[in-house]
Formats: structure tokens, sequence, C-alpha cells
């Protein structure tokens, strides 16, 4: 318990009485994290194969179908 | 097909816009961390408060570039989901594993030792302290390692068998992630990282000596990292060296590209310094350079490690010729018998598509068994001609002299600097000297960008070596969606690495305003 509370205090300490550059490191941290996940990966860079097919089997034959004919549209598109 | 390519091109300069900005930061987490490893296992010995102070600046100036850099390789990860769909789905758990137990081993391990570095300085005991300094060292190299082994695997697939069942290719050998070129790759990428942090300590130093300012702390961190450096480029050069015999061994055509090499000698000579001829093909009979100084026997020795040994040019390995170590010609499979296997490839792949459809047990097996044996050529069966498979030549041919004769200065520079900072007051006093460790940081970041170059570009037009070429690896996606996401990419990295230099650079000045020097 007293190894938590140790960790615990470390962390809570750390964050208490941290620099002005280090709040400033960490907000800039949060702001690119934000930026990474809840605007470019949420809205620009969905997985596709993940997003348009519900099992791993529809998936395979998804890419087995383009890779096995080169030419053929794929069935997915960024556009749905 | 035309938007295609477009779809293909936009997509291949987001992906090096963003692994190129995220190799600006890396190196110098990983190179910084040791040096400051190394100072506070020097104060420790010491406890002396000068190397307790010399080792919080670097500490600060590390943190501020694990701030800014962390997590921009996620990017990267990001765009194989959407741009790289059908090359994602393709490599499977090969790639996945390494990628999961990156993240889910050493980069919690960094982080978790990250933040004992800088908030445990009164908390912890001063050796557990020196325990995660080094552990985060060593978290971060680990971290690196597992990209890399990623890495490598797309440069030589091994340790897996393709299930067309699944569409994936799944691994059966865990331990044949561990190559040569994997071994090789990580040791020369991770230790190139020591050489350029080992600059940027030696360049923040001078700048210093410079100003006149925090002379001794100065040159307390030119002697730390002139080591780190001098050691680093004699490893990376000779793990550089290993690269280059499993390039021979695995990517010819690589390294005949690297060195412009269209038709192959036994004993083969490299290159030093060369202009490539812009209208040679590899079926003309132009000269392959306009000028170039060449040193007899070089690419033999750097590529077989024989001086006599045969080396293949573009056209010898197109046309699947080879000279054995006895000197007999023999003939190896010619890109044009490559490119029928891969579409007789293709049509095993069809034909168990459509058993599968019909539920043709019997059918499938004998197309998964056909499949199974031409599969090595598989990719090629997406190439129209030869052509399609020689790599960017001229990029990769420079790149590679960037490479090494900026390593080659490198070497000298540490050497210098050392000889400089020991024997008299010439690193001190000089500012020539001073404007050399300045000027030598835009070359080792220039040097650092110009291996990968030769890395990547080098083994065009694959994004899995032989199986899976880049035109079949792209997702159906519109060209004008990679366009708005590489120009915003731009700019947010931009973004970063003015707050990074800013940041960095008010840092510095502060802390040179600071006395270090005080006992």
């Amino acid at each position: 318990m007293s190894i938590i509370n140790n960790i615990w205090r470390l962390y809570f300490d750390g964050f208490r009485e941290m620099s002005s550059l280090g709040r400033k490191l960490w907000i800039l941290i949060l702001i690119k994290l934000f930026i990474f996940f809840f605007i470019i990966k949420l809205f620009f860079f969905p997985n596709l194969l993940e997003r348009d097919y519900d099992t791993d089997e529809e998936r395979a034959q998804a890419v087995r179908t383009h890779l096995s004919v080169p030419d053929s549209p794929q069935p997915f598109n960024l556009d749905n | 097909m035309q938007d295609l390519m477009t779809v293909v091109d936009w997509s291949r300069w987001q992906f090096a816009l963003t692994a190129v900005y995220h190799w600006l930061f890396v190196p110098l987490t990983l190179g910084l961390a040791l040096i400051v490893a190394i100072m506070e296992s020097i104060y420790m010995r010491t406890k002396s408060t000068v190397w307790l102070r010399t080792t919080k600046f670097w500490m600060t100036l590390f943190g501020i570039n694990f701030a800014i850099g962390v997590a921009t390789g996620l990017i990267l990860e990001f765009e194989f989901g959407t741009n790289w769909s059908n090359y994602s789905w393709f490599v499977g758990d090969i790639f996945g594993a390494p990628l999961a137990i990156e993240g889910l081993l050493a980069f919690f391990m960094e982080a978790t030792f990250v933040a004992v570095m800088f908030f445990g300085w009164k908390r912890v005991s001063p050796r557990f302290h020196l325990v995660s300094t080094w552990l985060t060292c060593i978290g971060a190299s680990i971290s690196a390692l597992w990209i890399l082994v990623a890495n490598a695997w797309m440069q030589y697939p091994a340790g897996m068998e393709f299930d067309p069942a699944q569409m994936r290719n799944v691994m059966v050998d865990f331990g044949s992630l561990f190559s040569g070129i994997a071994i090789n790759k990580f040791f020369h990428a991770t230790l190139s990282g020591w050489v350029l942090a080992a600059v940027f300590v030696i360049a923040v130093s001078s700048w210093m000596l410079f100003k006149e300012r925090n002379r001794r702390f100065a040159s307390r961190s030119i002697k730390v990292a002139a080591w780190v450096g001098l050691a680093g480029i004699i490893l990376t050069s000779w793990t550089g060296d290993g690269s280059a015999v499993e390039v021979a061994r695995h990517q010819p055509m690589k390294l005949a590209a690297m060195e412009g090499l269209y038709n192959g000698h036994k004993p083969q000579a490299i290159s030093a310094v060369a202009l490539l001829n812009p209208n040679k093909r590899w079926d003309n009979n132009e000269p392959e350079y306009l000028f170039d100084i060449s040193i007899p026997h070089g690419l033999s020795i750097l590529a077989k490690h024989d001086a006599n040994a045969f080396v293949p040019g573009i056209a010898d390995i197109i046309n699947g010729v080879e000279i054995n170590a006895e000197g007999d010609t023999i003939n190896t499979v010619s890109y044009a018998q490559r490119i029928a296997i891969g579409k007789e490839a293709q049509q095993y792949l069809r034909d168990y598509d459509n058993a599968r459809k019909a539920a043709d047990t019997l059918a499938m097996t004998q197309a998964s068994t056909s499949l199974k044996e031409t599969f090595k050529y598989f990719g090629y069966g997406y190439l129209d001609s030869v052509d399609e498979a020689i790599p960017p030549v001229a990029l990769t041919f420079y790149a590679f002299r960037v490479m090494v004769i900026g390593g080659g200065w490198l070497l000298l520079f540490f050497i210098i600097v050392l000889i400089c900072i020991y024997r008299n007051r010439w690193m001190q006093d000089s500012h020539l000297m001073q404007w050399i460790c300045f000027l030598t940081l835009p070359i080792v970041y220039l040097v650092s960008q110009a291996g990968w170059i030769v890395a990547e570009v080098g083994r065009q037009p694959w994004t899995v070596q032989d199986l899976l070429p880049r035109s079949a690896a792209i997702s159906n996606i519109s060209a004008s969606s990679v366009v708005i996401t590489f120009w915003m990419f731009a700019i947010i990295f931009t973004i970063l690495l003015i707050a990074e230099i800013s940041i960095m650079c008010r840092q510095i000045s502060r802390g040179s305003k600071t006395n270090f020097d005080k006992v």
C-alpha cells in the first residue's frame, strides 16, 4: 500500500510542483494528442477495413478481391 | 490508373513527410538519453554539484525534445489503416506484433521512468534515480528495436507463411524477425542517434564558449559528447558495413541503385565521387557516369567482403545474371520471369477465391499449394514492365554519398574536437572551431535523413520486398483527401518543429545565463 502511495505522491507532487516549462510542455503534449486522436484520427484517418466490414472474413475477402484482380475497384471508399 | 498513381504518389509523399519529421526528434531522444545517463553516472561517482547541474541542464533539453517528439510516430500508423489498407491487412500480425510490443512494453517503460527522471530528484534515492535514467535510455532503444524490426521485415520478409484464407501473412517463426538486416538496422539507426545527439551537445556547448559563458560546463559537456560521438560513429560505420553485406545478399537491386551500377564486374570498383549520367537506362549502352573517381575492388569488398567478388548491376539483376565465387556465369530468375511467375501466383489466388466461393475444398487446397510455390515472386505480378522494378537511382545514389561522405566528416570531426578539447585551448578560444561545431549540427541531421532515404527509396517499388508493390498496397481513396491531410501534417509538424526550436533556444539561452561553473 505504501508503494502505491509513494507512486501516487511522486506523480501528484511532481505535477503540482512542476516548473513553468514543464507545464508548457504538458499543455503542448495534450493539445497534440487531442489533435492527433480527436481530429486527425477521427475525421481524416479511419481504418477503412475496420470501418466498412464487420468481420475479419469480410475484410479478407475485400483484400483478396482487390489483390487477385488488381484492376478491380475496391469495395470500400473514403467517401462512403 | 492515372488517379491511382496520384494517390500512390501523394500517399508516399505524406508518409515520407511524417517519417522525416518523426526522425528529427527520435535520434536526439536516443542519443541524449545516453549522454544524460553518463553524466548522471559521473555525478553519482564524484558527488560533484557541478556534474549535477550539468546533468539537469541536458536532461531538460532531453525532456523538451521527448515531449514534442512523443507520439509523432503514431501518424504513420494512422496512414497504414487509411492510405495503405491492403498493406496493413496483408502484413498481418508480423507487423502488428512488434508494434504492439513496442507500444505496451517499451513505450510504457520509457514513459514510466521518464516521470521518475523529472519528478524523482527529491523523492527517490539517488541510486534509484540513476537506474531510472538508464532505464529510460534502454527503454527508448528497445522501443526503437521493435519499430526497426518491423521495418526490416518489410525489407526482408522472413519467418511467415501466406494464408490465402485470411489473406494475411502469418508468423511461423518469431525469431526470424531478428534477421541480419534487422540487427544491423537496429544498431545502425540507434548508434546514429548517439552521433546526432553528440553533435547537438557539442554545438550547444560551443555556443556557450562562443558567448564566453559557463566555459567549464561547456568543456565538460563537450568531452562526454565527443567520446560518445566517436564511439557512435565508429560503431555506426561498422554496422553500416554489416548492412551493406545484408543488402547485397537480400536486396541487390537496392545496392545497385546505391552505386548507380548497371553492369557489374568481377572485381567491382566503387565510385567515391561521381556524377550520374541522366540518360543511362538499364537497356542502353550509355556510360553510367559522366564523371567518376573510383576505388578499385571497393564495392566487391564492401558488399561481399571479397576483393574479387562479382557485384551485379541493375541490368544483370533484371536479366538474371550472376557470377559465382568460382567465376562461372550462372542464371538466376530474370525479372521478366518473375513477372510471369507473379501473374501465375495471382491466377492461383483467383482460383482459390473461386474454389472457396464454390466450397470446393480440394480445389482450394490445390490452388493454395500452387500459390505457396510461386508466392516468392507474388508482388512482381502487379508490374507491367521490368522498368517498374527499378528504384529511383539518382536519389538513392546521391543520398548514399551524402550519408557516407557526411559520416566520414563526422568521424574526423569528433577526433578533431577531442584533440582540441584535451590538448590545448583551441576549442575554448577558437571561434573558427566553434563555428565548425555549429555548422556540423545541420550536417548531422542531413546525414541522418539521407540514411533513411537510402533505406526507403532504395527498396522501391516495394512496400514488402518482392511481395507487395506500393500500387497494390494502396487504398482506393481520393487523391484530394490525401492532399488535404498532407498539407495538414506539413503545417502541424512545422509548428511542432518551430515550438521545439524556440523552446530549446530559450532554455539554452536561459541556461547559459545561469552559472553552472560555481562549485
